[in-house]
């Protein structure tokens, strides 16, 4: 099983990204050299003008993906929760993307195979975090997660205390 | 070919046919792309005099080389180029947001529609297949309801659409053509021109990859610029956003207030970009591959409008509230959001909205003709109700719509000095009586009354120069303004990042040749900006324009501003137009009577074109 806190995905704040899809050519340009949207691994989602973030693989606890793959192409990392890909397995049924909830596995366009986020390992740290303007992507842990909104929660009580 | 895509398409609407040809590598070269690439081919595929409404009138969707990179705001824009119904000249208008980079990504550099559709269609870009298909379900939808259909029909929430609304399918001369909701390719009516071949939308698709020549020095390029965007040079547009510019002006007495009877509007306070962005600004977005980020939504947080939503900009909050004697911000965003409701182009549509006002407070239309509205200028209902009776063209808004040149000469009874236009092109917020280097730019700009082909308010707001002075010099200034943005507008850079190029054209021409692997230096580069110019140039003599249409609104030159204060009695007289006049066509080596020479042409590798000047040259 993963450790707690080696479990780490790239996680967005919809208060700060504004939609500039810089992550999506940052994600293209690393993994493959070109800029093209359909090619990264994080993708921005715009419902309307104010409700903007971007998307990317969140390693989830026992991940649907890989146990909704027939042909076992997909397993997860024990040491750090990424999900790996057989190539020489996966004929792009597709099955993972609609067992995925977040839209995070998706179809490469050219080698129909799928594609999924991997911390930009071979470049020591995701890339769409470095370009990210706005500073809206940060690599977290679920417990960080869980840390963060409790202390914001405290303060704002402490806070709406003193008034 | 790197930068560019190397393909045209052509789509001829009363056929359906479709082809491609290849992209004519010297006019990449020769006119960059967007706005210069898209005039010379709207040049070759038109004929002298074509009316603006007519099928032969083409309409050119034109990138830029840089459209699709990851470069800071130049990824993603794009150009529309087609005869103007509103100035009879060429009209252009930009627009940013992801279009731009789709369409590269299906593989073009242009678009060249003519003809008519015999039904409403909607044309459906899916890399290389195009299709024409049924616009009928889509008819009195606004454009950002277009869109949101057409992704319904085609099934794919990520596609791109551009599109015209109720305005544009009624050929409104103010009609503009929307893509995501609030960016517009607002001036010079072009949205008209698009509704005129029945066509209600261009709907996108493109799977390509988009790789710059150079890629590791382009890279470091983007860094470079990702830095610079985060510093002073944006601060800006980052911080309060052009709305910043209503305090400002006011306090320079540059701001036309009530359809210029006034240069100073004394409930500014109201209006002002720091109260917009205290109590309405609920988000700044970025477009594709911005990292400065500028467009500042706004929502309507309480009352009767509450929850009206739009994006927000001086000029369009400046035509809607003090060109119109307005002091209230729900009605002015809720009339920016009836803007992009019917599609108009949000300045024309209030500056027009003022001229009706001024009609009515001097009896020129009365209550009756308006329908029963009292237009007197403040009356911010009244407002609302003209800008849907134009969106919809109902009443006296069937003649409003017509711009504000063409509505003056039908109301006749002396509205036409009422009328601030500049080729028929409505005014933008910078009062022109007191700011004379921008009095030339916006007197000479080939698309009217426009501040943003040349930027020339500068030096006059920033203090360079006597804004009360017309003087030699002037016409170098506004000619070199112009040639730097007609760069801008057709590498397609957004013109709120220029204060990122340090070195200006040393670093833009670097730009484009990371992208396209071409080697073109600064020169070369101001070279292309000065053709685009006259290119412009040419094609308004072609169409019978000339020194005469190079001339300032009625009041800038027979109202002197009234108000107490800095400028009071300014005013730009005969005499002082004609100096500026002779030294910026100097400054060009054109005849006094604007004709570009015959050496000229020669020198700019534009003597094929020659025979639009012959026999005009002693005129």
């Amino acid at each position: 099983m993963v450790k707690i806190h080696e479990r780490k995905f790239v996680s967005a704040d919809p208060d700060k990204c504004v939609g500039c899809q810089i992550c999506e050519y940052a994600c293209s340009w690393t993994k493959e050299k070109a800029f093209n949207p359909l090619k990264s691994r994080i993708r921005v989602v715009r419902v309307n003008q104010l409700a903007n973030m971007a998307v990317t693989c969140r390693r989830c606890e026992d991940p649907p993906c890989v146990a909704a793959c027939p042909r076992d192409a997909l397993m997860q990392s024990e040491e750090t929760g990424t999900v790996m890909l057989d190539a020489d397995k996966c004929n792009g049924c597709g099955w993972c993307i609609e067992a995925c909830d977040y839209g995070a596995i998706m179809l490469h366009p050219e080698s129909k195979v799928v594609h999924v986020c991997d911390l930009c390992k071979d470049e020591g740290e995701p890339q769409c975090i470095k370009w990210c303007p706005e500073e809206a992507l940060t690599l977290v842990t679920s417990d960080v997660l869980a840390q963060k909104a409790r202390i914001s929660a405290v303060k704002k009580l402490f806070q709406e205390a003193k008034k | 070919m790197h930068g560019y895509a190397g393909r045209i398409l052509y789509v001829d609407l009363d056929t359906g046919k479709t082809r491609t040809e290849k992209l004519n590598t010297e006019y990449a070269k020769k006119y960059i792309g967007g706005i210069g690439l898209g005039m010379r081919l709207w040049l070759d595929n038109s004929k002298q005099g074509v009316d603006p409404f007519s099928p032969e009138n083409p309409l050119v969707l034109a990138l830029g080389p840089i459209s699709g990179t990851m470069f800071p705001t130049g990824g993603n824009g794009h150009a529309f180029v087609a005869k103007s119904p509103e100035t009879f000249a060429i009209g252009e208008a930009v627009a940013h947001g992801t279009f731009g980079a789709e369409m590269k990504r299906a593989g073009y550099d242009a678009i060249i529609l003519k003809g008519k559709s015999e039904k409403p269609i909607y044309l459906w870009i899916d890399d290389d297949s195009v299709q024409l298909l049924d616009a009928s379900h889509l008819m009195g939808m606004s454009p950002s309801e277009t869109e949101e259909a057409i992704k319904e029909d085609i099934g794919d929430y990520y596609i791109r659409v551009a599109a015209i609304g109720l305005a544009g399918e009624k050929l409104s001369r103010i009609a503009c053509i929307i893509n995501e909701k609030t960016r517009a390719a607002g001036r010079t009516g072009l949205g008209a021109v698009m509704g005129s071949k029945n066509l209600k939308a261009i709907a996108v698709r493109g799977t390509r990859d988009i790789i710059p020549a150079k890629s590791n020095e382009f890279m470091e390029m983007v860094q470079e610029f990702h830095e610079r965007m985060k510093g002073p040079a944006t601060q800006k547009y980052r911080t309060l956003g052009t709305p910043e510019n209503v305090l400002v002006h006011n306090a320079l007495y540059c701001m036309p207030t009530r359809n210029y009877n006034n240069a100073h509007f004394e409930e500014a306070d109201k209006i002002s970009g720091e109260v917009l962005n205290e109590k309405f600004v609920a988000k700044i977005l970025g477009c594709s591959s911005c990292a400065m980020r500028c467009e500042h939504e706004v929502v309507v947080p309480e009352g009767p409008y509450k929850g009206t939503m739009t994006r927000m900009e001086y000029e369009t909050l400046w035509a809607m509230g003090p060109y119109c004697g307005i002091d209230s911000l729900d009605q002015i965003v809720k009339g920016m959001e009836l803007a992009n409701y019917y599609g108009m182009d949000a300045i024309s549509a209030g500056v027009i909205a003022g001229f009706a006002m001024d009609c009515y407070e001097n009896g020129i239309l009365t209550q009756k003709d308006l329908g029963g509205i009292q237009a007197n200028f403040g009356n911010s209902e009244a407002l609302l109700k003209l800008l849907e009776l134009m969106g919809k063209r109902e009443g006296i808004g069937d003649v409003l719509a017509e711009g504000v040149r063409i509505a003056a000469e039908k109301i006749g009874k002396g509205a036409e000095k009422l009328a601030q236009h500049i080729k028929g092109l409505e005014v933008t917020g910078y009062d022109l009586r007191c700011l004379k280097t921008a009095a030339l730019g916006f007197a000479v700009s080939f698309r009217g009354a426009d501040h943003n082909r040349h930027g020339a308010y500068a030096f006059d707001v920033k203090g360079k120069v006597d804004r009360l002075k017309a003087e030699k010099g002037r016409g170098k200034m506004v000619r070199d303004m112009e040639d730097n943005y007609a760069i801008i507008d057709s590498l397609i850079i957004c013109k709120f990042s220029r204060g990122t190029y340090y070195k200006g054209l040393v670093e833009m021409a670097k730009l484009y040749n990371l992208v396209t692997g071409f080697d073109i230096n600064a020169e070369e580069l101001k070279k292309s900006g000065e053709r685009i110019n006259t290119i412009a140039r040419l094609i308004n003599i072609r169409e019978g324009l000339g020194r005469k249409d190079d001339t300032l609104p009625w009041k800038v030159m027979n109202m002197p501003i009234p108000d107490e204060g800095p400028v009071k009695g300014a005013v730009v007289t005969q005499e002082e137009l004609d100096l500026l006049l002779d030294d910026y066509y100097e400054s060009r080596g054109w005849t006094l009577e604007g004709i570009p020479t015959k050496a000229k042409l020669f020198e700019l590798g534009m003597d094929n074109l020659s025979s639009i000047v012959e026999g005009k040259q002693e005129a």
